[in-house]
């Protein structure tokens, strides 16, 4: 009798299973929503990106049976703005982690917001650098214990989405990763969207920052999911921090505009500038 | 009337433009820069004429992000370049790394300045040259080609091209700001006259295609973004599948001895020098850049005096022309290398001469050209030996 296939096992490399992510990880259902949402986009899938930074997020290049690149840390925004900026016709996907994505890589990050660059930023948030052991990172909430702040987090925190929106950026979601249904179709929109668009996951990382803050399974996390997420579609971005460990989590699509992106902006004003030259 | 591509004439050119103008030249249609003297002209031209030829310039928050964006624009299937001075070569490090391991092909153009840290950011040096053989961390060979002119400045960049699609690295180009910054005669030839050398892209349909399994000659087919074959890359140690293999060294040992290998086996193919003098010569002067060319004053004043003084001059610095100087070792008396740091490619000169022949560094830390009369010194003194 022939082996069963799953209908998202021709997206996933086979021959790298299993793979790295701990048991109560949020990363594999982020992957999960993103495949079963470009699955039900119709996008050619030969003309998907998929490119990643380092950490436990960073893996999922890896993993996903797609045109992919494991950039080095924090540089995945500006590999992706490269690429895209040579074959416009891709569809340029960046899957990173908040540590690498905002910290490191948070220049590229709000450049790449400003200039509005045809992308669709997925950034998972478990609140720490869990490849490296759980080191305190910019999202880690105030009070947090982790291992570079064992006496407790004495910094504030990014608040992600806000950032996004100051920069630029055209799209703004965040979902947790108990969401599933509505983390997909927020994952397809930022998809079909023309611009910079980014999906804020917010991910149990049980094995080095939640079971110090006593989650210690990815059940306790999603059972804090969902007892404190409040879903506000249009919130003002600037009142969705994540500041307390175990305070509200405001979840929702916070902006969907319109704006010319970066190369539409490009086009027009070289073509006025140059004046059939071109 | 609108120009594209190929600026075929005879021009009275700056050498940051001659660059620009060889990169065009070359094919290259993306470049991603950052503000930097005194490579500051190579994107201001870039940022004229991309738009002219269908490419894309981009001035990238910083230098990491430049070097970033290049790999990718040559993964999404176009030639590219950045160009940048010390303390931007600096920050462009790791990312060259990643494009060392990743296979990627792309040009860095270093028009160094004195240094170490801001040092003077608009006078010459040669600095940069031990970093740009080790800048970035772990083991590997580089590529990096030194031109004495605008005009060579012109001619080498679109060396670099060939070389960096022939053998998948990125390839430096490593000038200085007197020779960035100087305006002489560059002749551009009509295209067809302009050897390049195409990417080697992969024929082989998906599912046949193993992105770092490599041909004969040690260089994988590439393929690009978009094009069907669902490829992996990864900065991390990977096997030929380009899949990461991290648990030990049986990966490590065959991914690193072929990168190195592809180079050193084709060291003939990629080494350019140029000699004169050299039959019966009892002193060499070995240099390179604007060094090798302030020299020719001094080694004719020395040849006046009797000095029997050939040149050697690298065109091609990494790799290092281990061979030629082991030879000429054996034949002259001393070495001269003139060059604006503490003794770089000296060091080089000095492990292949290998006691066989003296080596004198004729120092300086940047900030102008060689006063000729330390050089012909030195000269002197070599011929005393």
């Amino acid at each position: 009798m022939e082996p069963e296939r799953h209908p998202m096992d021709d997206l996933l490399r086979e021959d790298r299973l299993p793979h790295i992510w701990c048991s109560g990880c949020g990363i594999g259902t982020a992957v999960t929503c993103f495949i079963s949402a470009l699955l039900k986009s119709g996008q050619d899938l030969d003309k998907v990106a998929v490119i990643s930074g380092i950490g436990c997020t960073g893996r999922v290049a890896g993993y996903i049976k797609l045109d992919s690149f494991h950039t080095t840390h924090g540089r995945a925004i500006a590999f992706a703005t490269g690429l895209k900026l040579a074959n416009p016709e891709l569809k340029v996907v960046i899957f990173s982690g908040d540590g690498d994505l905002i910290a490191i890589g948070g220049n590229h990050f709000i450049h790449a917001a400003r200039r509005n660059i045809d992308m669709t930023v997925i950034c998972v948030n478990n609140f720490n650098y869990g490849m490296t052991g759980g080191q305190v990172g910019p999202t880690t909430p105030v009070g947090a214990r982790t291992a570079t702040s064992p006496y407790g987090c004495f910094e504030h925190p990014f608040n992600i989405p806000y950032l996004a929106a100051a920069s630029g950026a055209v799209y703004v979601a965040r979902w947790t990763m108990l969401h599933v249904r509505r983390l997909e179709r927020s994952i397809g929109e930022a998809l079909a969207k023309r611009g910079f668009s980014l999906v804020e996951i917010i991910a149990p990382c049980p094995t080095n920052y939640d079971r110090w803050q006593k989650r210690r399974t990815g059940l306790d996390s999603l059972r804090y999911y969902h007892q404190k997420g409040i879903i506000q579609h249009g919130i003002n971005p600037r009142d969705v921090d994540i500041n307390v460990d175990g305070g509200e989590i405001i979840e929702g699509v916070f902006v969907n505009v319109e704006k010319p992106t970066f190369s539409d902006f490009c086009q027009e004003g070289l073509s006025k500038a140059m004046g059939g030259r071109e | 009337m609108r120009q594209r591509g190929v600026l075929s004439g005879e021009f009275f050119m700056m050498g940051d433009i001659a660059c620009a103008e060889g990169a065009i030249s070359a094919g290259c249609r993306f470049f991603a820069g950052y503000p930097i003297t005194p490579a500051t002209e190579v994107a201001e031209h870039m940022s004229y004429r991309m738009p002219e030829v269908g490419g894309t310039y981009i001035q990238m928050e910083d230098e990491l992000g430049s070097m970033a964006a290049i790999l990718g624009a040559s993964w999404g299937g176009v030639k590219a370049m950045t160009a940048t001075s010390g303390p931007g070569f600096s920050l462009m490090m790791e990312n060259l790394g990643l494009g060392i391991m990743t296979e990627t092909p792309c040009v860095l153009v270093n028009v160094q300045r004195a240094g170490p840290s801001t040092g003077l950011p608009t006078l010459a040096a040669q600095g940069d040259m031990m970093q740009a053989r080790w800048g970035t961390h772990g083991p590997y060979e580089i590529i990096a080609l030194a031109p004495s002119s605008p005009q060579e400045l012109f001619d080498l960049t679109i060396r670099a091209f060939n070389l960096s699609e022939k053998y998948r690295l990125p390839v430096l180009v490593m000038t200085d700001a007197e020779v960035g910054h100087m305006t002489e005669k560059v002749v551009i030839p009509p295209p067809e006259e302009i050897e390049l050398c195409p990417r080697r892209l992969v024929t082989v349909p998906p599912g046949e295609y193993l992105p770092f399994k490599a041909d004969g000659d040690l260089v994988p087919p590439m393929a690009v973004f978009g094009q069907g074959y669902r490829f992996h890359a990864t900065g991390l140690t990977h096997d030929e599948r380009g899949y990461p293999d991290t648990a030990d060294d049986s990966a490590q040992w065959p991914l690193i001895q072929r990168l190195i290998d592809k180079i050193r086996v084709n060291k003939r193919d990629i080494i350019q020098l140029e000699e004169d003098n050299l039959q019966d010569a009892e002193v060499v002067v070995c240099s390179y850049g604007i060094s090798a060319r302030t020299a020719l004053w001094p080694m004719e004043l020395a040849r006046k005096e009797g000095i029997k003084v050939g040149l050697l001059r690298l065109i091609t610095v990494w790799p290092f022309p281990e061979e030629r100087v082991r030879e000429l070792a054996r034949k002259v008396k001393a070495f001269v290398v003139p060059e604006l740091n503490f003794g770089q490619v000296a060091l080089e000169v000095e492990r292949c001469a290998a006691g066989q022949a003296e080596v004198i560094l004729v120092p300086h830390p940047g900030g102008n050209v060689h006063e000729p009369g330390k050089v012909l010194e030195a000269l002197r003194e070599a011929a005393r030996k």
